[in-house]
């Protein structure tokens, strides 16, 4: 076999069959992966992969906590549809990326995470930095491998970024032990995958499109739960065509906002929780419910009992596990969510006789929009959303944590684009969204990436502006500061008799100076009528910057489903 | 409902874990697993038998079981024409006058004796649930000193009605 020679970063590798240490295998094996940024920080049992990524010249993003590297490598993964890739150490270096892994597994995102562990002469002797990192992961990813002998590393590798890619994505781990990164062993990447136990159905089974499909041109009130499994399948002009061609209305969530263009006639914007009104009503009054790669979370589907009651489920999922485990389903489709649009697209079905449907469905939209109250001598928390989707143009990349923020940011930035929106839906990890933005800031360097964040959540991945220092990274980190953890606070209002319980912070550090530290340009905005002329300046900033926006401190979210209610129940629908 | 539920995995270390663990976190209710090496040594056999409420529950068991990289087919034998059997060791308090009386027991059960003490005996027995459930009752009365089962490791019968490859299980229906 001739061998390949492969430029990273401007570095030449050769790759090819040949005798090689582990560690140097792995940085093989990524770059025939066609990985070209790593996030990570090293340590000792991770050290000879350090040294090789220093050799090589691999692009690495040095974090300054492990939860930043995992996060930015899931946001990198959400925006470039790529596998996100991050490295550490054993020990602690691997716990502290849990709760990444977590919230990577929850909400389907393909990573390798790859982390030292002690030498395979020690494991199990609670040795320096030993962790069962296999057992601990084991629950949390889709699947995970500890490389007893170097020659199974190309293996493992492969199969690994296989694993995390194809079919419903998810985390996979590979524990890389110091004595098996050290050994040497012969270099073949080039052997087929071979996995008998692992064979996703990709392409639908044909009868069941054909059964959807008549379901739709019989229906009377269809309607569609657009989930992120159709940006992870790339399926969003198939579905805006379906639509289209059916003119069934189209509801949204949370992870699938932009899979359908927001600002779209048929659109009915985000369902559950804290979704409209529009939304909510449309699928409790259905009679065709076609769920794509949405996985009916108890957030979209509030109380189950009450959950689409007229309604035949139609659900297509490439995870056949999601059929059926929350939601009887009549039509079960298993398969890509892209391919699936794409036949039933093809299959070209008599579109529905559903003008009355359509007619309600208008009216709700009508009657029932999204509100908030304007005030004056107080910055809206809803108002700010509303002008960073104004002065970005609808653009931007839009990142968030979970909480207040991430309910208004899905609410009133109008996602009309695919993979412009990164949050933390399934976990709901604070921390989640300043290092997801610089991640997604890797996937694409020419877009403008927004961090909305909370004042809490921010403090929690707060360290990671170095990054942006260091790299002149032109993040644009604006806070929602209402000084409280306002969600908890939200639901201590409604639901505890306002006994707010260590949710309200008597001081905040100032914001400005921390971002000052770091060298990044900071704004505290206390003035309403400040905001609109201050964002412009932020966004307009070349550099990395950071504002800090003091919003109505007792804003709550609306509507809302409180907990144990249906669809209909929804509560502060009206001003 | 009780179901018996047989796996064959990839005989590699932790799938014992992967599989339990996966059992614990999506709250399914085992009431025994056995595992072994197959004809082939790189693949084990699990035998699980299972309580599920409804058939949604066990649809979910399999579905999630398949999801498992390191499983390589599931099925579901309940109802199927099965060979299912359990080893039972059990040590009953036995006074030497009582031993003969004992002795009588375990013959139609075409069990064992395979040890015997001062004051005790142990005896074995293999077979069904039932089988097994029936003789420990029987010398219940006697004093049980210790009790181990194996739990019900299963195989569909050699002779079978046209079927065979149809599963009973289907995602499409």
């Amino acid at each position: 076999m001739s061998p390949k020679v492969k430029e990273v970063n401007g570095r030449e590798l050769k790759v090819e069959n040949q005798e090689m240490t582990g560690s140097s295998m792995l940085i093989q094996a990524l770059a025939r992966e066609n990985v070209d940024v790593i996030f990570g920080y090293p340590g000792g049992a991770i050290l000879p992969t350090y040294d090789e990524i220093y050799r090589t010249g691999i692009r690495h993003i040095l974090s300054r906590h492990e939860q930043g590297a995992i996060h930015a490598a899931e946001g990198y993964a959400r925006i470039s549809g790529k596998p996100g890739v991050c490295v550490v150490t054993s020990g602690p270096g691997a716990t502290n990326v849990v709760t990444g892994i977590a919230d990577a597994m929850i909400d389907s995102l393909p990573l390798v995470v790859i982390t030292g562990q002690v030498a395979t002469t020690v494991i199990g002797t609670d040795a320096f930095q030993e962790a069962d990192v296999v057992g601990v992961t084991m629950p949390i990813t889709k699947h995970n491998f500890q490389v007893r002998e170097v020659d199974e590393l190309p293996r493992i590798i492969k199969e690994a970024f296989h694993i995390a890619t194809t079919g419903r994505p998810g985390p996979v781990l590979i524990d890389l032990p110091k004595d098996v990164s050290i050994a040497s062993g012969f270099f073949n990447y080039d052997q087929p995958v071979d996995l008998p136990g692992y064979q996703p159905t990709v392409i639908p089974n044909k009868l069941q499109i054909k059964k959807l499909s008549e379901a739709v041109t019989k229906a009377k009130k269809p309607a569609i739960l657009a989930g992120a499994g159709i940006l992870h399948a790339g399926g969003s002009k198939e579905l805006l065509e379906y639509a289209e061609q059916q003119q069934i209305p189209v509801a949204n969530t949370l992870l699938g906002l932009g899979s359908f263009p927001g600002t779209h006639s048929l659109s009915l914007g985000m369902a559950g929780m804290h979704g409209t009104y529009t939304a909510n009503m449309t699928l409790h009054e259905a009679d065709l419910l076609i769920s794509i790669g949405a996985r009916f979370d108890d957030r979209v589907t509030g109380a189950l009992q009450h959950f689409a009651p007229n309604a035949k489920v139609a659900h297509i999922d490439i995870d056949p596990a999601e059929i059926g485990k929350n939601i009887e389903t009549a039509i079960p489709v298993v398969g890509d969510a892209k391919e699936a649009l794409r036949m039933l697209v093809e299959e070209n079905g008599e579109a529905p006789q559903i003008e009355s449907w359509h007619q309600q469905v208008n009216e709700w939209k009508k009657e029932y929009p999204l509100w908030y109250k304007e005030e004056e001598n107080t910055l809206k928390p809803q108002r700010l959303i509303e002008m960073i989707y104004e002065e970005t143009g609808g653009e931007a990349i839009v990142t968030t944590d979970v909480g207040q923020h991430q309910m208004w940011a899905a609410q009133f930035y109008k996602f009309d684009q695919p993979d412009h929106w990164v949050t933390s839906g399934g976990l709901g990890t604070m921390g989640f969204g300043f290092p997801a933005a610089i991640g997604a800031q890797f996937a694409e360097p020419d877009k403008q990436v927004v961090a909305v964040l909370g004042d809490a959540g921010f403090q929690m991945t707060a360290q990671e502006m170095s990054i942006l220092q260091e790299l002149n990274l032109p993040v644009k980190i604006i806070l929602v500061n209402n000084a409280s953890l306002g969600m908890v606070r939200q639901w201590q209002e409604l639901f505890y008799e306002e006994r707010y319980s260590n949710s309200l912070f008597p001081i905040q550090p100032d914001f400005v100076k921390m971002a000052e530290a770091y060298n990044i340009k900071g704004w505290k905005v206390e003035e309403p009528n400040d905001m609109q002329a201050a964002l412009k300046e932020a966004l307009d900033h070349e550099g990395p910057v950071l504002m800090d926006c003091r919003v109505t401190k007792d804003e709550n979210v609306y509507p809302m489903i409180a907990p144990g209610k249906g669809h209909h129940e929804m509560e502060g629908i009206k001003p | 409902m009780k179901r018996t539920i047989i796996a064959t995995v990839n005989n590699t270390s932790g799938v014992m874990n992967r599989i339990t663990g996966l059992f614990a976190r999506r709250n399914f209710n085992i009431e025994s697993i056995t595992v072994g090496m197959t004809e082939n040594p790189a693949i084990s056999r699990m035998t699980f038998v299972i309580n599920v409420d409804d058939e949604r529950g066990l649809d979910q068991v399999i579905k999630q079981l398949y999801k498992q990289v390191d499983v390589l087919k599931v099925r579901d034998i309940t109802d199927e024409a099965i060979i299912a059997r359990e080893l039972a060791l059990i040590k009953v308090v036995a006074a030497p006058q009582h031993r003969g009386e004992i002795s009588a027991l375990v013959e139609p059960f075409r069990a064992s004796i395979v040890d015997v003490g001062r004051e005790s005996m142990t005896l074995q027995v293999t077979g069904d649930q039932q089988k097994v459930e029936a003789l420990i009752d029987l010398v219940k009365p006697y004093g049980i000193k210790e009790l181990a089962r194996t739990g019900i490791t299963a195989f569909k019968r050699g002779t079978k009605k046209s079927d065979f490859e149809t599963p009973k299980y289907s995602i499409i229906n």
